[in-house]
């Protein structure tokens, strides 16, 4: 039932309609042009303002909360400089599609243009990394717009959504009612799958030898692992989730080979080289999993279900094209293939598998013990992943530390493996921990970070702090910035221009966490590792900091060079693998 | 590799920031625009574009589904020159004094242009058609000495009673 309109100020209607929308935090930090709205968060019962310690911080942290619940994030800043500290969580949720909607204030409508305090043109600088931005002209256009902007950000392919409002608008007066009548006339996401389509991926499924189930973000972004399951469980076809889609399906399961692309597992990479069929659902082919582009799984046919159509043909052609919800089409694939099935139209893919196996068995992921007597990081990550279980998130930054908590942590459940995989952006972990304990509060939420990440964003500690969010932070310091100097050691011929941060404990990680209220703890042998990590897993009521002190001689391996063929993949250093006369 | 002309027409509503979220698109993903031309169209809540891009078939198609994903965006339909009527218009300033003059009404004479103003020493000339008949016609003056040259984007509409528009009071965008 709509009820009769209400007069309100613009401030009083964006509260209401945040609130009605159905949003529950909101992380921000007020300044001048959005500080009417700040006046009615005071007042609000249903929404739970979060004061983060920088806007980058409270950007990552609604795209932490919304990739753990798979609600809309909302963050909020003020014009000007408070605006431009969203651009990288803006541009680091539109690279992985996370729906978020960012509130701007914006100098008042009358300053608009003439370079006034703390303007910029937020709507311009973000238009080319938003799904969709707006300016509200008018008090009355905040209902709508709200209602707008958490429909564009939550449906089709999520991704950030930004209003920008005026001063004058938020304290003028204006009609509020909802729901509000939406006005998008070119907005209609294709989500059923085409029938056509579907039987002609079913007939390629069925009938080929060497497929592969390339999996991407989508699937987790479409809420379909169960679907998933039952389609991988139906066709006996090999998995591969990428970065992006760490978790929607259980590494423990016999089927998945693993993650696929630059640091892949051998028999992920080589699977997809090797194939004659690749079921590609919710992933885009991106240059992190193909290496050099023309060499890519060069004899594989490609079903290609995505629910962007902009994702379809763009890096690779498809021979069958399936614009859809990745739920959706994986559950009509699953009737369509079993039909085919019942038929007696199926392939025998158990040649395949023998081979898939024996890349598996010759090529398991792993790493040397560190001769220098150092703390091998990789040792670290996987206690962390045993002893907090799977049913904990874990949230890293961008780097070598990324690499190995997406290879040496095992998952078992959607939703327990945030990162920043299209826009690689340092300092993802400890924002996005935070927002993803707010919005999974019985989890147990872990930040794998590194060193360098940490110096970028871990003020936002404080806050987890002081708005009681306990989570755990586990520093991977190597005192360098690793994957950058994995390079220089690999391809600068071990030339370290500026990838040494410190050897001399500057900062001192333990200090700094005491500082911001927080619990510090230190852990450089091996010995201690675990007694560290369950003392950490015991606190519940602060966050803590583990400050793992490890070698800084550790690399990421397997490893395609960038810009080559991921036939040239390398197991270790130095180790190419050995394929049989009779492999394929 | 040889690039293709294309002439894209977009139905896109009427609101602040459209025309920029279309340009930025185009050169975001690396695409040139050779023309542009925005107007309103027989629905006050929408406008029309006319994009020309010199692009392969391949790219063409993606620059569709790029532009598809502006929500602002309504509908997109290429144009070919075959099954559509396109236009660009041109004004032009020539040196026309009493010994050329006639020489140069005389072109326009063949040109099917028309004279929109003199003085003493020059004529302006305003000539509409394809890209193809305005560049020939600039050609031909060129001799007599052109002072100041100013040319539109193309506009253009297919032939045939059917309406781009169609008949649907709030449009609905291409599948």
């Amino acid at each position: 039932m709509d009820a009769q309109p209400e007069s309100l100020t613009g401030a009083q209607s964006l509260v209401r309609s945040l609130e009605s929308v159905g949003a529950e935090v909101v992380f921000g930090i007020p300044g001048g042009a959005i500080l009417p709205a700040y006046d009615p968060i005071f007042d609000s019962k249903k929404l739970r303002h979060i004061l983060v310690r920088h806007e980058q911080g409270g950007g990552h942290a609604a795209e932490g909360y919304a990739q753990a619940t798979g609600k809309v994030g909302v963050c909020m800043a003020t014009s000007g400089p408070g605006a431009t500290n969203l651009v990288t969580p803006i541009a680091d949720a539109y690279m992985d599609s996370v729906p978020m909607v960012a509130i701007t204030g914006q100098v008042p409508s009358a300053s608009i243009g003439t370079d006034a305090f703390q303007e910029a043109d937020i709507v311009g600088i973000t238009m080319p990394i938003t799904k969709h931005n707006f300016l509200v002209q008018h008090a009355d256009d905040i209902p709508r717009t709200i209602a707008e902007a958490f429909h564009l950000a939550s449906t089709g392919r999520p991704g950030p959504v930004l209003v920008d409002l005026p001063k004058d608008i938020l304290q003028a007066q204006g009609s509020f009612s909802w729901p509000p009548q939406l006005d998008l006339p070119g907005y209609h996401p294709t989500t059923r799958p085409h029938a056509k389509q579907i039987r002609e991926a079913a007939k390629l499924i069925a009938a080929a030898q060497r497929p592969v189930l390339y999996v991407g973000g989508g699937v987790l972004k479409a809420r379909a692992a169960a679907e998933l399951r039952v389609l991988a469980e139906l066709t006996g076809i090999p998995v591969v989730t990428t970065l992006m889609a760490r978790g929607a399906f259980p590494d423990s399961h016999r089927q998945h080979l693993g993650m696929p692309g630059m640091h892949g597992t051998v028999a992920a990479v080589t699977a997809l080289q090797k194939a004659d069929l690749l079921i590609c659902l919710g992933a885009r082919f991106d240059d992190r999993v193909t290496g050099k582009l023309d060499s890519f799984a060069p004899g594989a046919a490609v079903i290609h279900a995505d629910i962007d159509p902009a994702e379809i043909g763009k890096n690779r052609t498809a021979d069958v094209p399936i614009v859809g919800d990745c739920r959706e089409t994986i559950a009509d694939l699953v009737v369509a293939v079993g039909e085919l099935y019942e038929t007696g139209t199926r392939a025998d893919i158990g040649g395949w598998w023998a081979e898939v196996d024996g890349w598996r068995t010759r090529y398991p992921l792993g790493y040397a013990e560190p001769t220098d007597g150092s703390l091998a990081p990789q040792h670290v990550i996987t206690r962390i992943g045993q002893i907090a279980g799977p049913e904990a998130i874990f949230v890293s930054g961008v780097g070598q530390h990324q690499m190995w908590a997406s290879q040496f942590i095992s998952y078992e459940n959607p939703y327990t493996w945030l990162n920043s995989g299209g826009a690689g952006t340092m300092g993802y972990a400890v924002p996005a921990a935070m927002g993803a304990k707010v919005g999974r509060p019985e989890a147990t939420v872990w930040a794998i970070d590194g060193d360098g990440c940490f110096q970028m964003t871990n003020q936002e500690l404080v806050t987890c702090a002081i708005e009681g969010i306990p989570i755990k932070v586990a520093v991977i310091n190597n005192g360098n910035l690793g994957m950058v100097r994995q390079w220089q050691t690999l391809f600068y011929g071990s030339r370290y221009s500026n990838t040494v941060l410190q050897s001399k404990r500057i900062p001192d990680f333990v200090k700094l966490a005491d500082a911001m209220g927080c619990i510090g703890l230190r852990c450089d042998t091996k010995s201690d590792v675990d007694a560290t990590i369950e003392k950490a897993m015991a606190v519940d009521d602060a966050p803590v900091v583990i400050d793992f002190v490890v070698g800084e001689d550790a690399m990421v391996w397997p490893m395609v060079p960038a810009g080559t063929s991921n036939d040239e993949i390398l197991a270790a250093r130095d180790t190419r693998p050995v394929w049989d006369a009779n492999d394929v | 590799m040889a690039l293709t002309r294309h002439t894209l027409s977009v139905l896109v509503e009427d609101k602040p920031g459209v025309l920029a979220r279309v340009a930025s698109l185009f050169s975001r993903r690396g695409f040139n625009i050779e023309s542009l031309a925005v107007g309103p169209t027989e629905h006050p809540t929408v406008s029309r574009m006319t994009i020309v891009v010199s692009v392969d078939d391949l790219p063409l198609e993606q620059v569709t589904k790029q532009l598809n994903k502006l929500v602002n965006v309504l509908k997109i339909v290429e144009l070919e020159p075959a099954t559509s009527v396109q236009r660009e218009l041109l004004l032009v300033k020539v040196k026309a004094d009493l010994t050329s003059r006639s020489h140069v009404l005389e072109t326009v004479q063949l040109f099917r242009a028309k004279v929109v103003d003199v003085a003493a020493d020059a004529v302006t000339i305003e000539a509409t058609g394809t890209n193809d008949k305005l560049t020939a016609f600039i050609r031909v003056l060129e001799p007599f000495g052109i002072r100041e040259l100013v040319q539109s984007g193309m506009v253009a509409v297919g032939r045939g009673s059917r309406s781009m528009t169609g008949a649907e009071p709030r449009l609905r965008s291409a599948s």
